[in-house]
């Protein structure tokens, strides 16, 4: 008996905290050195295209973070049940299905940025970051790791998209969150010196704008650096 | 019949799938190193938005809309399975995606061998998946119209990552600041080739 209770402490001594250094860096790293967007370049499409406005662009990012979190558990508890054959259906059965939760959510509660965000929401199904993650992580690790990862991940794919979309709403039309930031006495039609760079509104800038996040993060993190 | 070539030539030029809605920019950007790998891949997009627009317009239209199932009877005339869209539309994809390659394997080896890798990456492009759904979102009236979406698209796709292809592989002779290089160059020239395709914004068609 004494044997038995011996090693069952034995093993719970050897289990990880919640939060040990491990897992702390799996929450950690997808925001500069394992960043899904800058570095793996994973869930580009929706990135760009939602970024006009920052609160779609939040919305988009709580979306993400909903259906990856859950989608990694779901796949992690299920790994060992898939056959590796019809892995892709599978995982995209379970996305889909996540996905239409949201989607009504959204239609439910936040009618008019559902209406903004339009296809995007479907397109988290397609969106390479959940599939990728599902491969690459949920399906070699444990619920709780991988639910971490999830987290992670959504949160480093949500900072870029809110960074992009910050700029893109401030300097495009003077707002943020739809509240005027750029003091109306200071336009032209006003009398004033300052006018919008309506540019920023215009599709092509996000990638330009994404472009030079990348390069200020590569000229910090010179390890980043790819050969031509 | 102009309205299918006005469709045609907006989802090749005006509404290019790329540079207007960034969908499918993950394949884009991996795969568009060389110009024979860009090549592959675009005909193999241009081969499955052909094949999974037309028979999701029919998916849409004869199961899904609301009152779609009248031709069963009366009764289903208020049945609305919309919600289902997602859910549906990606099982079309993944089996089409899973059959096209199996049809290829056997009858056109040579294309297999070309297209081979690629096929299987398309069931999760999202522009696929992207062409379904603004095709349910913009109610076209016929199937010939839908096709003619699903290839225009196809066929947009397939210039943006020739071009691409093309670019990135001078760009190697050239001297791009060094944090810059591979992905962020990239981007960059993608967003100046979206400028320079804004120029078709104002044909009205």
């Amino acid at each position: 008996m004494a044997e038995v209770t011996e090693a069952l402490e034995k093993q719970k001594k050897q289990r990880e905290p919640l939060f040990s250094k491990k897992n702390r860096k799996l929450l950690s790293d997808p925001f500069n050195d394992d960043n899904p967007i800058t570095v793996q370049v994973l869930g580009i499409c929706s990135a760009l295209a939602i970024t006009v406005k920052l609160y779609p662009a939040i919305v988009m990012a709580i979306s993400v973070m909903v259906v990856l979190a859950a989608g990694n558990v779901i796949i992690s508890l299920m790994r060992n049940l898939i056959p590796n054959r019809i892995r892709i259906i599978v995982q995209l059965v379970v996305v889909a299905s996540l996905v239409i939760l949201v989607d009504q959510v959204l239609k439910a509660y936040v009618y008019d940025v559902s209406k903004e965000l339009s296809v995007f929401v479907g397109l988290i199904i397609t969106n390479c970051i959940i599939m990728g993650r599902f491969e690459a992580f949920a399906l070699g690790n444990g619920p709780w790791k991988s639910f971490l990862d999830g987290i992670g991940n959504a949160a480093g794919y949500g900072i870029i998209l809110i960074i992009v979309a910050f700029f893109r709403e401030l300097l495009g039309s003077g707002q943020l969150l739809g509240m005027q930031i750029i003091p109306e006495s200071w336009y032209l039609d006003n009398g004033g010196f300052y006018s919008d760079n309506g540019f920023f509104l215009l599709p092509p800038m996000a990638l330009i704008a994404v472009g030079i996040i990348i390069w200020i993060q590569r000229s910090r993190n010179r390890e980043l650096i790819e050969e031509n | 019949m102009q309205d299918i070539i006005n469709i045609f030539v907006k989802a090749i030029f005006v509404e290019n799938m790329i540079f207007a809605f960034f969908l499918g920019m993950c394949s884009y950007l991996a795969v568009s190193k060389k110009v024979s790998t860009g090549v592959g891949l675009g005909a193999a997009v241009i081969f499955v938005l052909g094949i999974t627009v037309p028979i999701n317009y029919l998916l849409e239209n004869y199961v899904l809309k609301e009152g779609a199932l009248s031709w069963l009877g009366p009764q289903f005339a208020e049945v609305d399975l919309s919600f289902l869209s997602f859910i549906m539309f990606i099982a079309v994809i993944a089996s089409l995606v899973q059959l096209v390659e199996m049809i290829v394997e056997k009858f056109a080896p040579a294309l297999y061998g070309a297209l081979g890798i690629f096929l299987p990456l398309i069931a999760v492009n999202c522009s696929i998946l992207g062409g379904s759904l603004f095709m349910q979102e913009r109610n076209y009236n016929n199937i010939a119209e839908a096709s003619a979406f699903g290839i225009g698209s196809g066929i947009g796709w397939f210039l943006a990552i020739v071009a691409i292809a093309a670019i990135r592989e001078k760009i190697r002779y050239s001297n791009v600041p060094a944090p810059l290089r591979g992905l962020g160059i990239t981007f960059i020239v993608t967003g100046l080739m979206g400028i320079a395709f804004m120029a078709f914004m104002g044909i009205k068609l």
